[in-house]
């Protein structure tokens, strides 16, 4: 029974599959294309709810076991449940009070964190790779930044500050860097592509296959 | 149909058999590639989850799968789906972390299908997959506890991420815990880069199947990326001497 419902889901999403790509394609097709992507975006929705249940349930099953940490679960459910209550109760103002004075300022003392992880991490580089490219990397990084910041002891030198590191930093970041970045790009989507056709071909069923 | 559509129909149809037939072939022959340190680290890391007990932690990033990032997380899926039926009689199951809902779904039927294959007697816990958030930074803060606090040994991070993925490699790192990243987003590749030394560049988050036997498809997939690699580096090259004897 199990096999049959996996060859039945394996129809499915490869028959949908072909559908939505050949909506590209062929014309006629396109209607199908969209009311197969207006349900895809319904059942996106769908799947928002069991996360969010998801994520009650995880939290809840720590602060139920005490598990390591379960205080800040404590806080996640009370949060989630106060904000809940808040949309429920129409609050509109409270919400957005939520939203403006806790969510956004703790996701920018993140970046900070980023910011200084990153510094951090840019001086342990050459500790984890020894290696010629780890030195192009920072070298790389230190020209671009010596280029685009001023920097007042060379501005102070002749020709260096004000004409040579700015062209330099220009050439990296907009001739080297680009075609790198398009290269890097151009194998993703070959990537993308080729995984998209193993999705079609029903090698790859991430929908429960043996 | 305009010009655009016709050759993007062509690569798809060309790629498509291309890879049915190597496919075929790869039953056969066997495909060599070259070595990609991260790949064998993932082996020794995922080898360790299983010998000492501890856990695996897949973060699927927060791709949804009705965008165009969508290819990543369906990327990470497969190495979740190999890695958990690797790393599931381990003492402690292995866990997948998604910041989308449809993701998640999914994380979770790949590991309860890996669970079903190594542990037939055990019921499947489906807190196993969690999303965590649906912002980058809430994402990344929604992770971070679990790396922390979830005795994790090793940390798969594949799917699409933007920076924020710096805040996991460092958790991981603090936690002294294997970390193995892969994004498609070219800034989040310089933070994996300079952060940890088993990061993957570019397509060689696509490759990760091929490198794990997850089967001919993959392997076939790797061969047609390579061959479309070398068409697309043949047509740049010929555009490039048109254009310099003035025929573009």
């Amino acid at each position: 029974m199990k096999r049959i419902a996996s060859a039945f889901y394996a129809v499915i999403a490869i028959s949908v599959g072909v559908l939505v790509l050949l909506g590209y394609f062929v014309p006629p097709v396109a209607p199908f294309q969209a009311i197969l992507l207006e349900w895809a975006i319904i059942l996106a929705g769908v799947a928002l709810l069991v996360g969010t249940g998801n994520l009650f349930f995880v939290h809840f099953s720590r602060v139920r076991t005490r598990s390591k940490g379960y205080i800040y679960s404590l806080i996640t459910l009370v949060s989630m449940l106060s904000v809940l209550a808040l949309g429920v109760a129409g609050l509109e103002d409270a919400t957005k009070f939520a939203m403006n004075a806790i969510m956004i300022p703790v996701e920018i003392s993140l970046m900070a964190v980023l910011a200084v992880t990153l510094v951090y991490a840019s001086i342990r580089l050459l500790r984890n790779r020894v290696d010629a490219k780890s030195i192009v990397f920072l070298l790389t990084a230190l020209l671009v930044l010596s280029g685009t910041v001023s920097l007042p002891i060379l501005l102070g030198l002749p020709m260096i500050g004000d004409e040579i590191l700015p062209i330099v930093s220009q050439i990296i970041s907009q001739v080297l860097a680009v075609g790198g970045a398009r290269g890097l790009l151009i194998g993703i989507a070959l990537g993308s592509l080729t995984t998209g056709l193993r999705i079609l071909f029903g090698a790859d069923r991430p929908y429960g296959s043996k | 149909m305009n010009p655009t559509a016709i050759i993007a129909l062509v690569i798809i149809v060309v790629s498509a058999l291309m890879m049915a037939v190597f496919a075929f072939l790869a039953q056969r022959t066997r495909f060599a590639f070259r070595e990609i340190e991260a790949f064998k680290f993932i082996r020794r890391a995922v080898s360790m989850v299983v010998e000492d007990g501890s856990r695996l932690h897949v973060s699927l990033g927060r791709g949804s799968l009705l965008t165009p990032f969508g290819a990543a997380a369906l990327a990470g899926l497969a190495m979740l789906r190999r890695l958990a039926e690797t790393t599931s009689t381990s003492d402690r199951p292995p866990i997948a972390t998604s910041g989308d809902g449809l993701v998640n779904l999914l994380s979770q039927e790949t590991l309860r299908t890996a669970h079903e294959i190594t542990q037939k007697d055990k019921p499947f816990d489906f807190t196993q997959a969690r999303m965590t958030g649906l912002t980058p930074f809430s994402y990344a803060a929604g992770v971070m506890p679990y790396i922390r606090d979830d005795e994790v040994s090793t940390n798969v991070l594949i799917g699409s991420y933007g920076i924020e993925v710096g805040l996991l490699t460092e958790a991981s790192e603090r936690e002294g815990a294997a970390v193995i990243a892969a994004s498609d987003h070219l800034p989040a590749q310089a933070v994996l880069y300079a952060t940890t030394p088993g990061s993957l560049i570019g397509e060689e988050l696509f490759a990760s199947g091929a490198y794990n036997q997850a089967g001919n498809f993959h392997t076939a997939s790797l061969v047609v990326q390579d061959i479309l690699r070398w068409i697309i580096i043949i047509v740049i090259l010929a555009g490039i001497v048109l254009k310099l004897f003035g025929a573009l």
